[in-house]
This record gives structure tokens, sequence and C-alpha cells, in this order.
């Protein structure tokens, strides 16, 4: 080795060049829950079940979901409509549970593409969040039917 | 009269001590984001604005730590030892002249605490105690690997003691003097002193580095192969008073290194400055304000390069770090102080 080069000081002030460097480089990270990354138009997220729009629900439990899923993530049962429940199923036929296992679906987006009553739908801005316990991911309807918009908002 | 300047030093020294305190508080915040700067990171942020709480909450958690003092310790050495390093590191800012003289109606106050005229003896005298703080913690500790760092600690220190005082020798060779104000007042202006010793401020820099057991000397506290050195079986605020003790003594070398050679509270064009005031007492406030300003402003490049050179340097292997401090930067030093010597000689014939 050379003298300067046994003396290591040109290497270590090479070092620092490079560290300096780095600490005036714009850093990549996004905070995430006060900034969220740009997602893309067709981002497959969350799933919502739908209503019409007089608020009713649209899905008519026919299956075609829980069958079109890769995952077999989808469990529904069906129950006919009764008398004064218009306003809330518009079809005769209805879910009385529907539910989706997020630890098993894989938001392929299947589900969406097989459902004849558009009831479905996979969102773009919301994703499943972590949680604590495994039966925490299984969402029901309380968690996955649109919220009623009320008149004011609307 | 004095008891005017009794009770001034009394706030004044009390004032350094907060601000050595608020500033090794501050270190860590600063160490850690300087990190993750070097490391694209963005670093702590929750904490209050940009992270600015975290060492509060930092504090707040070492606080509520358990408390643990291992069976076979000796109980009172292990509480002893974080003190003494504690202490002496917050002694040892006494005598460092953070600024010249501010003059308010007849009475002039010098903003140093202690003008002792053997200032840097006093310095290099408390510094040295602290490793007792390390050697105590960690041979109380009753065990290995804290008396391995507390061995390592004092030795390392020994080692870089020599080279540093033989370096500064050169340094007093110019100034004539050990009193800290009166080599800050020999550099006025912009005639620094590491104009004249840029080798001595280089081995000087070197064994700071290894006096304060930062990176790449930092083998005491070198987690991968003793856990944490002579801290290993320190909680709670014990553990917190040492790492406060190690930020203050950065703090405190900065102080020095500035004072010694980058000219203390002097900066260019003073002299215009002062000169361009029609009152020269105004003229000699706003030099010093300036100059305190300017003091602290070359502590904090001073730390900050501390924090730089952490995070860009590996550690030393330990016979590595030995053979550095005996075989290189102690003849080094010595050849330092033959061309001060021969530097004077030269220009006391030419001049004189």
């Amino acid at each position: 080795m050379t003298l300067a080069e046994r003396m290591y000081l040109p290497a270590i002030a090479q070092g620092l060049g490079i560290t300096i460097k780095h600490f005036f480089k714009k850093k990549a990270t996004i905070n995430y829950p006060e900034e969220t990354r740009q997602r893309s138009d067709i981002w497959r997220g969350l799933h919502v079940l739908k209503r019409d729009e007089n608020g009713a629900e649209r899905c008519t439990a026919c299956g075609l979901c829980a069958v079109a899923c890769p995952a077999e993530a989808i469990t529904m049962t069906a129950g006919e409509r009764k008398k004064g429940e218009e306003h809330l199923y518009r079809e005769e036929k209805y879910a009385v549970t529907y539910e989706v296992n997020m630890l098993r679906c894989i938001f392929c987006g299947l589900c969406e593409e097989a459902c004849p009553k558009a009831a479905i739908f996979l969102q773009d801005d919301k994703i499943a969040p972590a949680r604590y316990e495994r039966d925490e991911f299984i969402y029901g309807k309380d968690r996955l039917v649109e919220p009623l918009k009320t008149t004011e908002t609307k | 009269m004095d008891s005017v300047l009794l009770i001034y030093k009394g706030i004044y020294i009390l004032a350094i001590f907060g601000i050595s305190l608020l500033i090794a508080t501050y270190s860590t915040y600063f160490e850690r984001k300087i990190a993750a700067f070097i490391q694209d990171r963005v670093g702590p942020n929750r904490a209050g604005p940009m992270g600015l709480l975290q060492p509060l909450a930092d504090a707040g958690k070492l606080f509520f730590k358990e408390e643990f003092i291992p069976a076979k310790a000796n109980k009172t050495l292990f509480i002893l030892g974080p003190g003494i390093a504690m202490l002496v590191a917050a002694m040892s800012s006494a005598v460092i002249p953070f600024g010249d003289t501010l003059i308010i109606g007849e009475t002039s106050f010098d903003l140093i605490a202690i003008d002792v005229n053997i200032g840097i003896l006093y310095i290099f005298g408390v510094v040295s105690l602290g490793v007792y703080g390390l050697m105590i913690g960690g041979w109380a500790s009753n065990n290995k690997f804290s008396l391995l760092g507390a061995i390592r600690a004092a030795s390392q220190n020994i080692s870089y003691e020599l080279a540093m005082g033989l370096s500064l020798i050169a340094v007093l060779m110019l100034s004539g003097s050990l009193s800290l104000k009166v080599i800050a007042e020999q550099q006025a202006g912009f005639n620094w002193n590491i104009w004249y010793q840029p080798l001595g401020f280089l081995i000087f820099l070197i064994c700071a580095f290894a006096e304060t057991n930062r990176t790449p000397f930092d083998l005491p506290e070198s987690e991968a192969e003793l856990i944490g050195g002579y801290h290993t079986e320190y909680s709670s605020m014990k553990l917190g008073m040492y790492l406060f003790a190690e930020y203050i003594n950065i703090f405190v070398v900065s102080a020095v290194m500035a004072t010694l050679y980058f000219g203390a509270y002097n900066f260019p064009f003073m002299e215009n400055l002062r000169n361009a005031f029609d009152d020269p007492v105004l003229g000699n406030n706003v030099v010093t304000i300036i100059g305190v300003a300017v003091m602290f402003a070359k502590i904090f490049a001073f730390i900050f390069f501390f924090m730089w050179v952490r995070w860009t340097l590996p550690r030393f292997r330990y016979d590595q770090l030995m053979k550095l401090g005996w075989n290189i930067l102690i003849p080094l030093s010595i050849l330092n102080i033959l061309l001060t010597g021969g530097g004077i000689l030269l220009y006391e014939y030419f001049t004189k």
C-alpha cells in the first residue's frame, strides 16, 4: 500500500463524503397513517356490498360470487324477503348472512366480475386492516354492507 | 460589587450546567435523526412536532423502568459508578470560555465560569477521572462482560490520553499559557491555532473520539461481543446517566476542541465589527454576543461531526486500537512537538 492508503484518512474522507450525500438525499419514506401512497384506479381493496338508489341491498344471495371465488373465502345463507321489507332488500331473495374471510381472500376481484346484480365491489380506497384475532378477519354483513346514506348527506 | 459578581457567577454556572444538560438531552435526539438521515430513513417523528419531544419521552420511560441491581453486585459501587460518570462530565465545562466580556453599566462580566490559570489541565484531570465511573460501574456489576468493558475503557482512555496530552503540548508551546481564556484571546479574529497545528488537531480529534468512547473507538461498549460493555447490568435511569454522561463528554470535548484549535468565540473581521460601532461598550457587547453564537455553532459542528463519523466508520479491532494509539499517534505527536519547536525557533530567528 502507498503511504496515502496506509494513512486511511483519504478513504475515511471518501466514506464521510458518501454518508453526507445520503444525509441530504430525499427520503423515500411515506408516513403511513398521515400520508398514503397513490393507488391505482383499479386497485382492489376491501369489499363492499352495495345498495341501490333507494337504499335497498342489491345482493340476492345467488351464490355466484362464492362459486367464482378461487380462495373459497365467501359464504352466505339465503333467506326470503318478508312483507314490509321491500325497502331493505331489492329482490325477493336476500342474503341473511354474508361473510368474507379476509385471511383467505386474495383480492382477485372475481366475485366482482361474477355478480349479476352489481352488488359486490372491491373498493379502491380501503384495505383490510391488521387485527389481533383471527375471527376478527371474518367480515360479516355488519362491516361489508355499504352504510345507508341519510338524506342530509345525499 | 463582590456580591453582584458572586450572584452572577452562580447564575452563570447554573446556566452552563443547564445548557450542557439540554445539549446532552437533545444530542440523543439528533444522534437518532442524523443516523436515520444517513441511512435514508426519517428517524423519530412521532413524539411532538418532528419528534422533538422524543428525549422527554425517553427520559420518562427510563425513569419508570425497573431499577435492577444484580444479586452479587457491590451495591454502593454499583450506584456510585454512574454518579461519578455524570458528576465528572458535568464538572468539566466549568473552565471553558463560552464568550468574551459583557459590559453592563460599570461592571464587566466574563462569560466563563472559573478563569483558572491551569484551565486545560483541570479539564484533563477531570475528564480522566471520568474513566473511574466506567471502571467502578463495570467492576461492581459482578459480570465478566461488564468487567471486560471496564478494562477496555480504562486501558483505552489511558493510552489515548498520552497522545492527547502530547498533541496539546504543541498548542501550549504556541500560547505559552494553560488558561483557556488566554488561549482563546490569542486566537483573535481569524488567527486560529488550526492553521499552525493541523497535525496536532488531527491527533487531538482522533484521541477525542477515543476518550469519549465513540465509534470507531467504542470498544468498551461494543454490543457485538460484550453485550453492552460496562453498562450491561445497568437499567433504568442509572443506564440513562451513563448515556447522558457520554453526551455531556462529547459536548465538553467539542467545546475544548473549538477553544484550542478553532478560535473559541473568535470569528473573522470581529475587530472591524467592533470598530464599526461609535459606542465602544455597545460594540463590545455586540461582538461578544455574536461570539457566543459562533462558539456554540462551532461546538454543534463538532457534535455533528462526531455523529457523522459514528454512522460512517465501523469499529476498530482492539489490537488495532492499541497499535494506533501507541505506535502511531504518540510518535506523531512527539514529531509534532519537534516541528512546532523548530517552527517557533525559526520564526524568532527571522523576526528578531
